[in-house]
């Protein structure tokens, strides 16, 4: 079976040749995305924001469609052929999910709308139960305005710190300063696996450990690390981790979070509503297991049979594979654009994922952006919500390139060649 | 369409050496504006004869965009009334926002008319008006921080 095919199955090859043969693979892949064929301001298309969001292959965009041809009902209480049909595709993505970043139970995966709304959900349900009045909760100046802002709310609600773990010049986290700031106050600690801004990956792993010394519990921001990183919550022993689909070349509008059991059954629930109850009387409700109970109204339906085909689609390339083929555009990316006179990489941890900050002397990274855009190149250019980072740097913005596997080494040429016109355009 | 359609030399000469890039002592008027897309910050320094502009300024820090238009505007506003600023500000947002079909009134705008370009980008109109929504906020006397936002 061809790699991309519209089926998304995973390919009969072994991965030593998948990793030997992604680089010619690349444009089979580049075949299963629409919209990567189409022009921009007359120009080819050049995606490079994919950090912000990802594309979505022909099997994404066929089995959504499909689903509303063919199998659409509500689900869980229908008793009809049609309703069955969703539900066993809603709990069948649920299973995919659960083997994808290889929980222990499927109900320890409770879909979300977004990443935003995971932490939301973490936020409220176990902080508000475990907060107190002088208690404090860790991030990382790593970390996205949602894995600050939800936390700054709780705290606030219950008279709680938000302390921050700073980050050295090169956009690291030193493993021993996080250490250092966890204490019998702490009473959660939240951190971003990778890093949106500048691309700097977290030795997760040891941060939980060292939190788990302290029986201090980690909820992990995972939401650019799923696109790139082989994720495993029961080897980073996370007790949450949170995703959304249209990172990982799902449709928007649905997310993930992971949580060990024993921790969602203690916590009281998030929203109320349907689905999320085991029995209603005006007098009181009983509610639902997990992870039911978490998941209040009608659900993504579509968006998690997408979510399941686009991890299939992963996984038919394969992480090692995948990962190989980003590493290397990073790296001549990063060779590329840092020859380039006047310009600045922010960020230059020695773990990274394919994000690459920059600066150019004299041009605002707006103006950046929208010269790019004018050569069909999709950049982001901003504070990426990451508004402390860029405090941290003593810039109001960078412009920012991010990879991903359908992005190829010409790009990064047509990349090199934009800056070059910027630089000439505002500098001669 | 070419970068030289939005980024003419006008634009990318005045973001370079900005124009009236000062602050009158004992203004008449000062406000300031904030445009968190781009993060550009501007402080508006003006100086009034009754309803007519006498001198006008500007401390501008963002993008070319927002820089370079309160240069030219700070240009072509000196001696005009509130009534003619408004004007201009009339002219000026339905060019940029693509709200009118007729080609924009040289007359009125002077060089003003070189962000004609701007229409194509929706999200770089507040730069462009950020200068405008300043000015006008000093004029009435709003030294309030003006967001675009």
């Amino acid at each position: 079976m061809k790699i991309g095919s519209p089926t998304c199955n995973p390919s009969l090859l072994e991965p030593k040749d998948l990793f030997r043969k992604i680089a010619t693979r690349v444009k089979n892949i580049r075949d299963e995305f629409p919209i990567l064929q189409r022009k921009v301001r007359g120009k080819p298309l050049v995606y490079l924001d994919n950090a912000a969001t990802t594309q979505k292959p022909r099997c994404v965009l066929e089995a959504i469609s499909r689903y509303y041809a063919e199998d659409n009902a509500n689900i869980h209480r229908g008793v009809h052929f049609l309703s069955e049909r969703a539900t066993r595709a809603y709990e069948g993505s649920r299973d995919r999910v659960k083997a994808f970043i290889n929980a222990g139970e499927n109900r320890e995966i409770i879909f979300t709308r977004s990443t935003t709304e995971a932490i939301n959900l973490v936020a409220n349900a176990y902080g508000r139960k475990n907060l107190g009045p002088g208690d404090a909760v860790l991030v990382t100046g790593l970390e996205h305005h949602s894995n600050i802002v939800p936390w700054q709310m709780i705290c606030e609600e219950k008279g709680a710190r938000l302390e921050v773990v700073p980050i050295t010049d090169a956009g690291e986290v030193p493993l021993d300063a996080f250490e250092a700031r966890l204490t019998e106050k702490t009473k959660i600690a939240a951190l971003t696996h990778m890093s949106n801004a500048l691309g700097t990956i977290n030795p997760v792993k040891e941060m939980v450990a060292a939190a788990h010394r302290q029986d201090i519990p980690v909820v992990v921001d995972g939401a650019q690390a799923i696109a790139h990183l082989k994720v495993d919550v029961r080897d980073l022993d996370c007790d949450f981790y949170a995703f959304s689909a249209h990172k990982v070349y799902g449709p928007t509008g649905i997310g993930v979070l992971y949580g060990k059991r024993h921790l969602l059954e203690a916590m009281p629930p998030y929203q109320g509503g349907g689905d999320m109850i085991a029995s209603v009387t005006f007098e009181k409700t009983t509610y639902n297991a997990v992870p039911h109970k978490f998941e209040a109204g009608t659900p993504n339906i579509s968006g998690a049979i997408g979510l399941e085909k686009a991890l299939d689609f992963v996984d038919s390339i394969g992480h090692e594979a995948l990962l190989a083929h980003e590493e290397d555009l990073l790296a001549y990316a990063v060779e590329r654009v840092s020859a380039v006179p006047d310009v600045r990489l922010i960020g230059t941890a020695s773990r990274r994922g394919s994000i690459l900050s920059f600066v150019l002397d004299g041009v605002h990274p707006h103006d950046i952006g929208t010269l790019m855009d004018l050569e069909g190149i999709a950049l982001r250019v901003g504070h990426h919500c990451a508004q402390p980072v860029m405090e941290r740097f003593g810039i109001p913005a960078t412009a920012r390139a991010s990879f991903a596997v359908y992005n190829t080494r010409e790009e990064v040429d047509t990349l090199v060649r934009g800056i070059l016109k910027v630089r000439e355009a505002f500098q001669k | 369409m070419d970068f030289r359609d939005l980024y003419q030399q006008v634009i990318i000469d005045h973001s370079r050496n900005p124009r009236n890039n000062r602050e009158i002592e004992n203004p008449t008027g000062k406000a300031e504006g904030h445009n968190p897309l781009c993060g550009d910050k501007i402080t508006c320094y003006l100086r009034c004869d009754g309803d007519r502009v006498e001198d006008v300024s500007f401390k501008a820090s963002g993008c070319a965009i927002s820089t370079s238009a309160a240069s030219l505007l700070s240009e072509a506003v000196k001696g005009k009334t509130r009534a003619e600023v408004q004007e201009i500000f009339m002219v000026f947002h339905d060019m940029v926002t693509g709200e009118t079909d007729q080609a924009p009134e040289e007359a009125v705008l002077g060089k003003l008319a070189a962000f004609a370009g701007v229409v194509e980008f929706p999200t770089r109109v507040k730069c462009a008006t950020l200068a405008l929504h300043t000015l006008l906020a000093a004029l009435d006397g709003k030294p309030d921080a003006v967001s675009t936002e």
